[in-house]
C-alpha cells in the first residue's frame, strides 16, 4: 500500500517528511477549496471563488505529480494520456453544453466523480498483494467496501438521471416502479453492507468486492428509475453529496487527509441542498425516493366541478399587460423545455420600456435542479437583482397588476395552501392568484407534473394563453411593441 | 491515535464547515454551487494518480487507475469549466 511506498521515501534534511511535506500541501489545497466555497455565497465574488477553488485543484494534482514522479513510475506516460483523454472530454463537453442542458451535464460529471471512487478504492485493492491485505486494518477494508458501493450507486444513478433529463427515448421522464421495488432496493442495500463487511472478514476474496460492485450499479438503477423527472433537484443534490462521500471513502482506503477533507465538504453541501429541495415541496427525503409522486396520475380530476378556464387572445392579454404597473414573470420547467428565456428577457425589456416594474419569481423547485431558472435567466443576461425567491416576493404578488406564469405549474396551485386531500397540501407555493390578474401560459389543460389539475386555472381572474411559451412570449412582444 | 481515528475526526469537522459554508449560498447560485462543488469531488484525481503508481504490477489493477485518472479529469476539467461559464452570466444591473 501506499505507506510502504512513503516509508522508502528519502528524508529531506529539515525535521518534515516528504510526506509531511505532501500532508502540509493537501492542507493548503483544502482550505483553498473552503475558501472558493465560501466566496460562491456572494454573487459578485463567486467567479472569483471558482478560480480560488480550481487554484486549490492545481496545488493538489502538482504536489500529487511531483510525489508520483519522484519514484520509479512506470506508468507516468499513461497517466499523462489519460489525463489528455479525460480533461479534453470534459473541455469539449463543457463548452459546448448549452445552457438547457446543463442538468443533464451536472449529472453526468456527479456519475464521472462516483465511478472515479469505486476505480480508485477498487483498484487499490487490486493492486495490493494476498499477504498484505491480510495485514491491513478492518477499517481500511469496510473503507474499500464502501467507496465501491456508493461510487457504484452513484454512476449508475447519475446515468439514469442523465438519461431522464436528457428525454431519452428508452428511460421515461415518468417514475418506473414495479412490485416489490422497496423490498429489492432494501435486500440489495442490506445486502451490499453486509458483503461490504465479509470482505473485512475475507481480505482476500476479492469476488465478495467484485458482488458488491456489480450489486451498487444495480441498486443506482432501481433507486433513481423510480423517482419523476419533476423531483429531479432531489436527486441531482443527492447524488452530488454522493459523489462527495464516495471521494471520502476514497481518502480512507488511501490514508489520505485532502480527499476526506473535500470529500466530506462536497458531501455535506449536497445534504444541505438536498434538504432545502426537500423543504420547498414539503416532503420528506423518503416521500420523494420512494413516494413515485407523478406515476399513477389521477386524471384532470376537479375540472368539471371547477368551471370552464378562460382562455386570452395574445391581444387582449397584451392590452392587459400594457395597462398594468407592475408585473411578475413565473418562469418553470416549460420555459426550459422551450427555450423560451430569450424571449422573455426581450418581453421584460419591452414591458420596462413601458415603465412597468417587471420582477421574476423563482421557486425553489421550478425546473429540474436547484437553481435551473437563475441559470437560463442569466444566459439571457437578466440582472439576477431581478430574480426574487419565494419568501421575497409572495408579499408582492397582491401589489402585482399582471402575474405571468410561463411553464409553471404545481408550484403555483393554490390548493397546496388549503386543501389538505390534494397531494401538494403544504408545499410552499407562489401566490400567483393573489395578482390582480394572472396570465398561464401553457400549451393544453393537461394536469402538471403531480398529476393534479391546478384549480389555478378556474379562477375568475385568471386567462389562459395556449401555446409553447417561445412562441407566445415572442408574439406578446411583438403585439406590445406594435401597439 | 490511530490514523483512522484521526481521519474520521477530520471526516466529522469537514462537515460541519461544509453545512456551515453551504447554508450561506443563495439560492440564485444553486447551480454553479452544485457544478463548483462536483468539481471539488473530482479530488479523486489525487488518489487515482497516487494509486496508479505501484511497485506490484497488476495489469488489472493499472486499468483501473488509468480509467480512475480519465473519469476523474472529466470531473475535474468539465466542472470548472462548466461553472466558470454560468457564473460568467451573472450579471448586475450596474455592469451593464
Amino acid at each position: 500500500m501506499l505507506n510502504m511506498i512513503y516509508a522508502t521515501e528519502p528524508t529531506l534534511t529539515l525535521a518534515l517528511t516528504t510526506k509531511d511535506w505532501l500532508g502540509l500541501t493537501y492542507l493548503l489545497a483544502a482550505m483553498l477549496f473552503y475558501l472558493g466555497l465560501k466566496m460562491l455565497s456572494k454573487v459578485t465574488t463567486a467567479r472569483r471563488g471558482n478560480l480560488v477553488s480550481a487554484l486549490g485543484m492545481l496545488v493538489a494534482i502538482a504536489a500529487t505529480f511531483f510525489q508520483i514522479s519522484g519514484g520509479e513510475s512506470i506508468s507516468l506516460i499513461w497517466i499523462v494520456i489519460a489525463i489528455l483523454i479525460g480533461g479534453g472530454g470534459g473541455l469539449i463537453l463543457a463548452v459546448r453544453v448549452p445552457m438547457t442542458g446543463m442538468p443533464e451535464m451536472i449529472a453526468l460529471l456527479n456519475g464521472c466523480g462516483g465511478i472515479a471512487s469505486l476505480l480508485v478504492a477498487s483498484g487499490d485493492y487490486l493492486r495490493t498483494s494476498d499477504a498484505q491485505l491480510a495485514g491491513l486494518p478492518w477499517n481500511t477494508l469496510l473503507a474499500i467496501g464502501l467507496a465501491t458501493l456508493i461510487g457504484g450507486l452513484t454512476f449508475t444513478g447519475s446515468l439514469i438521471a442523465y438519461a431522464k433529463l436528457a428525454g431519452s427515448k428508452f428511460i421515461p421522464d415518468a417514475p418506473v416502479q414495479f412490485a416489490g421495488q422497496k423490498v429489492l432496493i432494501a435486500v440489495l442495500g442490506l445486502g451490499s453492507l453486509a458483503l461490504a463487511g465479509v470482505l473485512v472478514a475475507q481480505p482476500s476474496a476479492w469476488y465478495v468486492l467484485f458482488l458488491v460492485a456489480v450489486l451498487s450499479l444495480i441498486l443506482g438503477v432501481l433507486l433513481v428509475i423510480g423517482i419523476g423527472g419533476a423531483d429531479m433537484p432531489v436527486v441531482i443534490a443527492l447524488l452530488n453529496s454522493y459523489s462527495g462521500i464516495a471521494a471520502a471513502m476514497a481518502g480512507f482506503v488511501l490514508d489520505n487527509s485532502a480527499l476526506i477533507i473535500t470529500g466530506a465538504l462536497v458531501g455535506a453541501s449536497g445534504i444541505v441542498l438536498t434538504k432545502i429541495m426537500c423543504k420547498a415541496m414539503n416532503r420528506s427525503l423518503m416521500n420523494v425516493l420512494f413516494g413515485g409522486v407523478g406515476g399513477a396520475v389521477a386524471g384532470g380530476k376537479g375540472s368539471a366541478d371547477q368551471g370552464e378556464a378562460r382562455s386570452f387572445t395574445i391581444e387582449d392579454a397584451a392590452i392587459v399587460l400594457d395597462a398594468a404597473r407592475s408585473v411578475i414573470i413565473v418562469p418553470g420547467y416549460g420555459m426550459a423545455v422551450a427555450q423560451a428565456q430569450h424571449a422573455v428577457k426581450e418581453l421584460g425589456q419591452q414591458l420596462e420600456s413601458r415603465s412597468i416594474d417587471v420582477k421574476y419569481a423563482i421557486h425553489p423547485v421550478a425546473g429540474r435542479m436547484p437553481g435551473h431558472m437563475n441559470v437560463l435567466l442569466a444566459e439571457a443576461d437578466i440582472p439576477y437583482e431581478q430574480l426574487q425567491d419565494l419568501e421575497q416576493i409572495n408579499p408582492q404578488f397582491e401589489q402585482a397588476d399582471v402575474a405571468l406564469v410561463i411553464g409553471a405549474n404545481d408550484v403555483t396551485n393554490p390548493a397546496a395552501r388549503h386543501d389538505t386531500a390534494s397531494p401538494i397540501y403544504g408545499m410552499p407555493i407562489l401566490d400567483v392568484d393573489k395578482a390582480r390578474t394572472v396570465f398561464v401560459i401553457k400549451r393544453s389543460m393537461n394536469p402538471g407534473f403531480a398529476g393534479i389539475q391546478n384549480e389555478l386555472y378556474f379562477k375568475e381572474n385568471t386567462g389562459m394563453i395556449f401555446g409553447d411559451a417561445k412562441k407566445v412570449v415572442t408574439e406578446l412582444s411583438a403585439e406590445l411593441s406594435s401597439s | 491515535m490511530d490514523p483512522f481515528v484521526i481521519n474520521i475526526v477530520i471526516f466529522v469537522l469537514a462537515i460541519a464547515l461544509g453545512v456551515e459554508v453551504i447554508t450561506k449560498v443563495p439560492s440564485t447560485l444553486h447551480t454553479p454551487l452544485m457544478s463548483g462543488s462536483n468539481a471539488i469531488s473530482g479530488i479523486t484525481i489525487v488518489g487515482a494518480l497516487l494509486a496508479s503508481f505501484s511497485e506490484t504490477f497488476f495489469a488489472f489493477g493499472v486499468v483501473l487507475g488509468f480509467l480512475a485518472v480519465v473519469f476523474a479529469t472529466f470531473n475535474v476539467v468539465g466542472g470548472y469549466v462548466v461553472t466558470n461559464r454560468m457564473l460568467e452570466m451573472f450579471k448586475s444591473k450596474d455592469s451593464k
